[in-house]
This record gives structure tokens, sequence and C-alpha cells, in this order.
């Protein structure tokens, strides 16, 4: 069924880019990557994705899937003979998986991007907070996942540890920029220890960005939001 | 069929992600028990089944709780395999999730401002719904549902839209969907309102106005007392 040619449209620092690298790096299936400058977007990029002009954008014999989530399940679907599962096959696991996922998403952008965008040490508290509520949902909820195995998928990445792992360097990349420890290995002892088998193994070590590349970012991208602000107000 | 199957449902009767899901089981012609919720004073049941959002829908199958409107309409899908909602074809479904994702989070948030939002936002919410509505209307062209011929998990997923988005339209006093701007979708409202699942399966119209109304004017207060 999965066959033909694939090409992947992405940007090297966007976790929702490097979860899909990562699966498809699982499956074993090569593919054309293009980097995106998301400040100059790609005439590809406007026309396989027009309503959201936003990557990942994979593109499988010229047909495009967008949406991260959308096209981690294409990928499980159209090559579900090609590597391990990336979605549990247990229908209720499966739920388990994508509501997690749903919480990840829906959480840990605002928060961590809460984190670094807090002009007061009270708004920063607050947010480290919530930061610390959701690791503990989520050492919890690694517990009943992964039930004893390396991964929330069991023996191999899945669905969940793409998720949530492609968001890695990021959260070390905001632990230094904020000074606070937020993956600590006393609280949180089985996700620091998954989080260093996620970032050993094979498919994700060539495609999680390095934290001084993410941190040099992070000033790019404050320095383009704060000339936009001054554009704005003149 | 699953035999020895035990389903409840969690909802509460003006919510459309509720709503979907029961479309969703008795298109299936699943048996279930149904629970109504008092969002304002939640079940001791309803919190232990969804401690992280307590919110409904929460289908609880054989004590198994699965939540997040999206999540349980593929669960139901794969549990009960014969005559499938989502598409067989890979690619089709790929672009059926798409379009969910597309209503759930940018149309949910263009109808929250239009409904909500005063002044700027508010004509930023409108603005930002007739984009989507022609997007949804280019999808829709030849087409009786977004399924094809008959409804599937896409028009499943978009229903809000042809009810919920007319009520918040009277309730909030504003106006996006237009018959000629949009002649597929409109005709696609009516379609979908008029099929026999659906018809019998709505929230009381005059009621459900009456709700949204009183939920707005609460938004409204509950800004000016942040103020």
């Amino acid at each position: 069924m999965g066959e033909g040619e694939l090409k992947l449209l992405g940007m090297w620092a966007s976790p929702y880019v490097i979860r899909v690298r990562i699966v498809l790096n699982q499956k074993g299936l090569k593919y054309e990557y293009f980097e995106e400058d998301l400040t100059n977007k790609s005439e590809l990029l406007l026309k396989c994705n027009p309503i959201h002009k936003k990557v990942p954008v994979l593109i499988h014999n010229d047909r495009p899937i967008c949406e991260s989530s959308v096209i981690l399940q294409y990928i499980d679907e159209a090559w579900s003979e090609s590597g391990p599962s990336v979605l549990p096959t247990d229908p209720y696991e499966h739920a388990m998986a994508r509501f997690w996922a749903v919480y990840i998403d829906d959480k840990m952008r605002s928060t961590l991007l809460g984190i670094l965008g807090a002009t007061t040490e009270e708004a920063k508290a607050v947010k480290i907070t919530e930061a610390m509520s959701m690791l503990e949902l989520l050492e919890e909820a690694f517990k009943k996942c992964s039930k004893g195995k390396p991964f929330f998928g069991g023996d191999t990445i899945g669905f969940l540890d793409v998720t949530l792992g492609s968001s890695l360097t990021w959260f070390k990349t905001i632990e230094n920029l904020s000074e606070q420890k937020l993956l600590d290995e006393t609280k949180f002892p089985e996700l620091v220890e998954w989080a260093e088998r996620f970032l050993s193994a094979d498919c994700a070590k060539e495609v999680m960005p390095e934290v001084q590349k993410i941190e040099e970012y992070i000033t790019v991208l404050k320095a383009r939001s704060a000339a936009a602000a001054v554009a704005s107000s003149k | 069929m699953v035999p020895n199957s035990e389903v409840r449902l969690f909802g509460m009767w003006a919510s459309p992600a509720v709503w979907r899901v029961e479309w969703a089981l008795k298109m299936k012609g699943i048996e279930f028990e149904y629970i109504e919720e008092d969002v304002s004073d939640k079940s001791s049941s309803l919190l232990m089944y969804n401690p992280i959002n307590k919110q409904v829908p929460v289908l609880v199958h054989n004590g198994k709780p699965i939540v997040e409107s999206l999540v349980i309409l593929e669960y139901i899908d794969e549990t009960w395999n014969d005559k499938p909602i989502l598409p067989v074809d890979s690619y089709e479904r790929a672009k059926a999730r798409f379009w969910a994702t597309f209503v759930d989070v940018k149309c949910r948030e263009a109808a929250r401002k239009s409904f909500f939002g005063e002044g700027e936002e508010r004509e930023n919410g409108i603005e930002n719904l007739e984009i989507q509505l022609k997007a949804l209307d280019e999808e829709l062209e030849g087409k009786k549902f977004f399924a094809g011929n008959s409804i599937g998990y896409t028009d499943l997923v978009v229903g809000w839209m042809a009810f919920w988005l007319g009520v918040a339209e009277e309730a909030g006093d504003f106006k996006a969907v237009n018959s000629s701007k949009f002649p597929f979708f409109t005709a696609w409202i009516e379609n979908f309102l008029q099929d026999p699942l659906i018809k019998n399966n709505l929230p009381p119209r005059d009621k459900t106005v009456e709700f949204f109304r009183l939920f707005r004017q609460a938004g409204s207060c509950a800004k000016a007392n942040v103020k």
C-alpha cells in the first residue's frame, strides 16, 4: 500500500516536524526533506497547505497531508507492514494515546511559551506551577501506558513518545533560560529516564536540534517580535 | 457487534460535542445509557471518569472512560467496526481528520470571538469565519455531504456548524453564514439537518438559543468582573 515518492516540508526547530521525521526514520522510510524559511514560505508549501500555510506537510505521490497528528496516523495506516506500529492497536490504548497527545499539545506549548514570555516573577511562577502539574500527570500517564516497558508505546517509540519527546530540546532550553529545573529526576524519575532513552534512540538522535541552536533561534524570534511591535506602534 | 457491552455516555443537552457522539452511537445502532450532567454541579462519577478536564462528553465502555469527542468517535469506529464512519482509504481518512481539526480549532475559535467578542475582536472573528466557510464551501462543491452521498465522519464533526453556528448567530446577534457567498455550505446545512439521523437528534432550538443568550451574558459579566 505504502509505496512511492515521499517529500516532507519542514522546519528544523519545530517539534511538530521533528515528530514526523522520527516516525519516518523508525519506519525506515526514505523521503526528500525541504527546509522551509517560515518568513518566506515556498510556493510548494502554499500550494499544499493553502488553509494553514504551516509545516509539517507530508507529500506522498504528490498528495499533501497536513497537521502532524494526521500525518502520523496516515504513516501508521499506509505503512502498517513496515516497522513497529506508531499507535497502539488496541482501540482503548489507542484512545488513551490520542487523549494524552491532545493534552500535551494543548498544554505544552502555552506553558513553555508562558514561562519564556513572562514579564514578572509572579507570572513566571504561575506558569512553572502549571508545568509541574502537567509533568506530574505525565509521570503517572507514563507508568500506565508503558506498563513497565521503556516507552509510552511499549517496546518501541510510539505516537505519544514522539508527541512529548519532540519538545525535549525546547524543554531543556527553557530550563536554561529561566534557570528553573522542570524535568527534575527527584520528582519525575520515570520521565527523566524515559527522556534519556528517547534522546539516545537512533530514529530520534539525528533530528533532535541542539539546545544552543534553539537558544539562538529564540533570540531571533524575540528580536523579530520586538521589531514588529515597534513597527505596528508607529 | 461487541457482545456483553455496557456503554454509558455522560453529556449535557446543549453541547455540540456530546451530540456528535450521540449521532455516531445511533448511526452504528449501539445501545447506550445517557446520563445528563449538571455542569455547574458535576457528579462524582464524571469527576472520577474525567479528572483532568472534568468535561463532557465522556464515553464509558465496560467501565473504561474515553474523553475528547474526536477521540471518542474514532474509538467507536474501531471498536464497532461494521458500518464504518471514517473512510476506508488512508488518504481520505487523513483528509477527514484534517477537516476535524480545522473546524474544532480554527472555526471554533473564530465563532467564539464572533459570539463573545466586541468591537475589533468580534469583527476579526467574523472575518475569519467567512474565510473558513469559503474553504468548507469549496470542499463541498459537487457533493451532497462531505462524505459523498450519505453522512460520514466529516459531516458529524462539522455538524455543530449546521445547528449551533446558527444558534450562536441568533443569540450573539451576528451573521457569517450567507447563502449567496457559500451556496454549497448552505445547501449542506439543509441536507444535514433534514437527514433522519440528525433531524430527530437535536436539542430544541428555542431552548438552545435562550441557553446561549444567557451563556453570553454570563461571559460578559465575567469579563466585566475581571477588569
